[in-house]
C-alpha cells in the first residue's frame, strides 16, 4: 500500500530528542534485564552445573561425574557476583560469550533465533495488515452494512480462536487434505506460509476493526468534509487526509501488537517446529544456559525499544505537528 | 471511490495471493532421484561433541566407531576390521579397514584414530573414561590398547557413539570439534544447529553405495506435529511418535509403521537406604501393587509392554524365561506391609509408630510417558493406603538426590545397551557403592562378584548361568523396580523400503533404504 504521494518527512528536531531518550532506556534495559535475569536464574531451585549438564548429555548420560566436570569447566563454584561482573564486562566489549550447554558462541546462536522470530512476524504482520486494513476500510464504507457486520463476527471468531488449535486446523487442511503446504519445520520459503498465516488471522480482526472505527470517526472530521467542500476528488480525499490520519493511530496500535506477537509465538513455534526466540528462551531456562537467557532477554528487550523507536519516528513522519511539550520551545 | 476501493482491494488480495502463493511441491508428487529422503525425529543437535551429540552423526552414518553392533547386539568390524587380545588379556590390536577415508580426502591413519581415542577419554560422559586404560598408541596399520587389568567389554565399549573417529579437521582449538568429518557412508553437506542435518552419500565409501543419495533430517519438538508431517507427505520416516497419534496413523492405514523393542526399561529407582524403603518386603509390596499390564494397555497404549523383569526380551542374552514374573497381586502386597509393621490409620491411610507411610516420587517430562506412568503409580499406591509425592523435574533431579542421599524414589527409562554388551551398564550401576541411575543405599556381595568375574578378561565358565544369577538377585531384591519396557516405532511413507528398526538405537540404517518402486 502506497500511503500517500506527499513526501513525508520527520522534523529533525524531535527526532534527534526521540532517539536520544531511546537510547539511555536501551542502556538501562541492559542493565537492568542482564542483571534481573542472572538474579531469577541464581535462585531457582537445582544445582546448577546438574541443569546444565542435563542440557549437554541428555537424560541417558547426565550423571554426577558430568555435572563435577561442568561445575569445573565453567567455574560455578566462583562467587556469583564474580560471574555476573565477567558477563556483563564482556557484554561492554560487545562479546555475548558462548552457552552453557551447546558451547557454540551466543551471537551466532541469536542471531539464527531472532532472524527467525522476526522474519516469522513481520510475515504475519504483513498478512495481517493488508487482510485487516482493507476489510477496515470497506467495512467503513457502509457503518452498519453486511460487511460491516460480517468483520464484527470475523473479529470476535479470529480473537476467539486459540492460536493452537488455529494452527492445527490449518495443517489438517492445507497439508494433510491439500498437500499444497508442509505442516511444520524451516527451511524452505514455503514452511513460514502457515505460521505466519496462524498468526495473521487473530491479528487481522483487530486491524480491521481499528481501521474501520478510525476510518468511520475520521470521515465525519470535520477537515474532511472541508477537504470535499473545496472540491478535491474522493481518491485524494481518501489518501491524503482519511488513509494518512489513520496511520497515525493504526501505527501506535501496530507497535503495541507487534511486541505482543513477538513473545506471543512461542506456541506458534513450538507446533510449527520454528527455531525463534520463544523456543530458545524456553530451552536455555529450562537448563539454566544463564548467558543464553541473558542474550534472549535482553534481546527481547532491546527489540521493545527498537520497536518503540520506530513507532515514535513512524508518528512522527506520519503527523509532523509539534507535540503539545514542544509547543513552547 | 468506488473504483479506486475496488482497485485497492484487488491489490491487497493479490498480494496476500503472492505472499501464500510459494506453497511447496505436492505430497503426491513422484519421487525424483535427486529428492532428499526426509527424516523427522524429536532430537535437537545441540552440540557436535561425539560425547554429547546424542550418537546423531553414528546414527546417520557420518561418523563410525573401531566396532559396530548388528541388530542383535553381537559385535562386527566397524573402522577395525579385526581385533585380538594377549593372552594376559592386558592389550588389545584393533586392525584398521585398509585405505578408509575420510570424507575431507585424508586416509584414516592410526595416528587420527589414536587422537580420537584420547579425545574421547578425556570427556566424563563417555564410558571409555571408567575403563581401566594405561595407553592408547599407533601400532603400524593398528591401534593398540593397554589395559591396566584386564576388562572384557573393551571391544562393545568402542561400538559407544563417544568413541566416534573423526579427521583431524573436525577439531578447532582445544580440541572443540568444529564440523563433522567422519568416515561413513554419508558426510555432512549442511548444518543448522538446532534442527536442521543435509547429508549427501560420500563418493569414495569402501562399502556399498547407499541407494539413497540425498538426506535431510529435521528436528521437531512436538509429536502431534511430527504425526502431521508424516500424514502430509512431508517425512518420510518419522520417529518418535507417542502412543495416541501412533494409534491414529495404524487406523488410517496410509503409512506403513514399524516397530522394535529396545533394550530400555522404565524402572523405579528405590532408596534402599530409607529407614522405610529399605525393607524389601516394602520393596517386593510397592511392585505387586503395580498394575503394569494396565498401565501399558491404557498408557503406552502396548500390553506387551508391562514388565515382567528387569531385561526385555530385547536383550536374549539376560532376559530370563524361567524367572518368576513380577505380578499385580494387591492382596499379597497388604500383607506384606502388614508384616513389616504398617497398619491402616483412622483415615484408611497406612501407618507405623504414629509415623504415616508418605514418600516423594521424582521423575522429569523428557519422555512423555513418564509423568503419566508416575500418577498411575500414585493412584495404585494411594489403594494400599500409601501416600505418594509426585514431583516432575528435571532429569538431572535423580542423579543429583542420589548424590545428596535426598532421593526416595526416582522414575526414569535405563537403556542397558548404550554399550552393546549390557554387562557395562550393569557392572556400572549395581556396583557397590551404587550409582546415578542404579542402586542407592544397596548391595550385594554375590551380585559384584558375579558381575566383576563376568568384567574381568578371563572369560569366566557358564557365562549363561552367571547372567540368569543376575537376574534373579535383582528380581527379589527390587533395588530398582521394573515397570515397563519400550517399543521404539517409526512411520514410514509409502516412498521408501527396506527399513529395519535398530533395538540398539545405534543406527537409523538409511543407507539400506531403496525408493519404492
Amino acid at each position: 500500500m502506497n500511503p500517500s504521494k506527499t513526501a513525508l518527512q520527520i522534523p529533525a528536531g524531535p527526532a534527534v530528542r526521540v532517539l536520544r531518550q531511546r537510547a539511555i532506556q536501551a542502556a538501562a534495559v541492559v542493565l537492568l534485564v542482564s542483571t534481573a535475569c542472572f538474579a531469577i536464574v541464581q535462585s531457582l531451585p537445582g544445582d546448577i552445573a546438574f541443569r546444565i549438564a542435563a542440557g549437554r548429555y541428555g537424560y541417558d548420560h547426565v550423571t554426577a561425574a558430568s555435572a563435577d566436570a561442568v561445575r569445573a569447566e565453567l567455574g560455578l563454584d566462583r562467587p556469583a557476583w564474580q560471574q555476573l561482573l565477567d558477563w556483563l564486562a564482556n557484554l561492554l566489549t560487545l562479546d555475548l560469550g558462548t552457552s552453557l550447554v551447546t558451547g557454540a558462541g551466543i551471537a551466532g546462536e541469536l542471531g539464527l533465533y531472532l532472524s527467525s522470530s522476526v522474519q516469522l512476524a513481520a510475515a504475519a504482520l504483513a498478512l495481517a495488515l493488508a487482510a485487516g486494513v482493507t476489510v477496515g476500510v470497506l467495512a467503513a464504507a457502509r457503518p452498519g452494512g453486511v460487511l460491516d457486520r460480517m468483520t464484527t463476527l470475523w473479529v470476535s471468531a479470529a480473537r476467539a480462536l486459540p492460536p493452537f488449535l488455529l494452527g492445527l486446523v490449518l495443517i489438517l487442511f492445507f497439508s494433510v487434505h491439500l498437500g499444497v503446504l508442509p505442516a511444520a519445520g524451516h527451511g524452505q520459503a514455503s514452511n513460514i506460509v502457515l505460521p505466519a498465516a496462524t498468526l495473521a488471522v487473530g491479528l487481522s480482526g483487530l486491524f480491521a476493526r481499528v481501521t474501520r472505527d478510525t476510518v468511520v470517526q475520521i470521515r465525519q472530521s470535520e477537515y474532511v468534509r472541508f477537504a470535499a467542500t473545496k472540491g478535491l476528488g474522493g481518491r485524494l480525499v481518501f489518501l491524503r487526509h482519511i488513509l494518512r490520519n489513520t496511520g497515525v493511530t493504526l501505527i501506535a496500535y501496530i507497535g503495541v501488537q507487534l511486541l505482543i506477537l513477538i513473545e506471543g509465538v512461542v506456541v506458534v513455534e513450538s507446533l510449527f517446529a520454528w527455531p525463534g526466540l520463544g523456543h530458545a528462551l524456553v530451552h536455555a531456562i529450562f537448563w539454566r544456559d544463564i548467558p543464553m537467557i541473558q542474550a534472549t532477554a535482553l534481546a527481547l528487550a532491546l527489540l521493545v525499544v527498537v520497536l518503540n523507536t520506530v513507532v515514535d519516528l513512524g508518528s512522527l513522519a506520519l503527523d509532523p505537528r509539534p507535540r503539545s511539550r514542544e509547543a513552547v520551545l | 471511490m468506488f473504483a479506486y476501493r475496488m482497485k485497492a482491494a484487488v491489490a491487497s488480495v493479490a498480494a496476500v495471493l503472492v505472499m501464500s502463493g510459494c506453497a511447496g511441491t505436492g505430497a503426491n508428487s513422484a519421487p525424483a532421484p535427486q529428492q532428499p529422503l526426509k527424516v523427522v525425529g524429536q532430537f535437537e543437535l545441540h552440540s557436535l561433541d561425539p560425547a554429547t551429540s546424542g550418537g546423531f552423526f553414528t546414527r546417520l552414518q557420518v561418523a563410525e566407531t573401531l566396532v559396530d553392533a548388528d541388530n542383535q547386539g553381537a559385535l562386527q568390524p566397524g573402522l577395525a576390521t579385526e581385533w585380538e587380545v594377549s593372552g594376559d588379556n592386558l592389550s588389545w590390536r584393533f586392525t584398521l579397514r585398509k585405505d578408509a577415508l575420510f570424507h575431507d580426502g585424508t586416509a584414516v591413519t592410526a595416528e587420527t584414530v589414536t587422537q580420537a581415542l584420547e579425545t574421547a577419554r578425556g570427556k566424563a560422559a563417555s564410558p571409555l573414561s571408567t575403563v581401566p586404560l594405561k595407553g592408547i598408541t599407533a601400532d603400524g596399520g593398528a591401534v593398540r590398547v593397554d589395559l591396566a587389568e584386564p576388562y572384557a567389554p573393551l571391544a562393545a565399549v568402542l561400538a559407544h557413539t563417544s568413541t566416534q573417529i573423526l579427521a583431524p579437521s573436525s577439531y578447532g582449538a582445544g580440541q572443540a570439534v568444529m564440523q563433522i568429518v567422519g568416515s561413513g557412508p554419508y558426510r555432512v553437506e549442511r548444518l543448522e544447529q538446532p534442527s536442521n542435518i543435509e547429508l549427501t552419500a560420500f563418493e569414495q565409501w569402501q562399502g556399498t553405495k547407499p541407494a539413497i543419495t540425498k538426506v535431510s533430517y529435521q528436528a521437531v519438538g512436538r509429536s502431534e506435529s511430527r504425526a502431521l508431517m508424516a500424514e502430509s507427505g512431508q517425512s518420510d520416516v518419522t520417529f518418535g511418535m507417542d502412543p495416541t497419534s501412533l494409534q491414529r496413523l495404524k487406523q488410517a492405514g496410509k503409512l506403513d509403521i514399524t516397530d522394535v523393542t529396545l533394550p530400555r526399561t522404565i524402572l523405579l529407582k528405590v532408596n534402599a537406604g530409607h529407614d522405610i524403603l529399605g525393607d524389601v518386603r516394602v520393596r517386593q509390596a510397592l511392585s505387586l501393587s503395580l498394575d503394569r499390564k494396565s498401565m501399558a494397555t491404557a498408557l503406552l497404549r502396548d500390553p506387551e509392554m508391562a514388565a515382567t523383569q528387569l531385561f526385555p526380551p530385547s536383550l536374549p542374552e539376560w532376559h530370563q524365561d524361567s524367572v518368576t514374573p513380577l505380578e499385580y497381586d494387591p492382596a499379597s502386597a497388604r500383607k506384606l506391609l502388614a508384616d513389616a509393621g504398617w497398619a491402616p490409620g483412622n483415615d484408611g491411610m497406612l501407618e507405623r509408630n504414629g509415623r504415616k507411610f508418605t514418600v516423594t516420587l521424582r521423575t522429569f517430562p523428557d519422555r512423555p510417558e513418564l509423568p503419566i506412568l508416575a500418577t498411575a503409580i500414585q493412584a495404585k499406591l494411594k489403594e494400599l493406603g500409601i501416600t505418594l509425592d509426585v514431583k516432575v523435574g528435571n532429569s538431572s533431579e535423580i542423579p543429583a538426590g542420589h548424590q545428596d542421599g535426598s532421593l526416595e524414589l526416582g522414575l526414569f527409562s535405563r537403556n542397558y545397551a548404550l554399550v552393546p554388551d549390557a554387562l557395562v551398564t550393569l557392572a556400572d550401576d549395581f556396583a557397590p557403592a551404587g550409582a546415578d541411575y542404579g542402586a542407592m543405599g544397596w548391595n550385594n556381595p554375590a551380585l559384584t562378584s558375579t558381575l566383576n568375574t563376568m568384567a574381568g578378561g578371563t572369560n569366566p565358565d557358564a557365562p549363561a548361568d552367571r547372567r540368569k544369577q543376575v537376574t534373579d538377585i535383582l528380581q527379589s531384591e527390587l533395588p530398582v523396580i521394573p515397570v515397563a519396557w519400550y517399543r521404539q516405532s517409526a512411520v514410514i511413507s509409502k516412498r521408501v523400503d527396506g527399513l529395519a528398526l535398530d533395538p540398539l538405537e545405534r543406527s537409523w540404517r538409511l543407507s539400506d533404504l531403496t525408493w519404492a518402486k
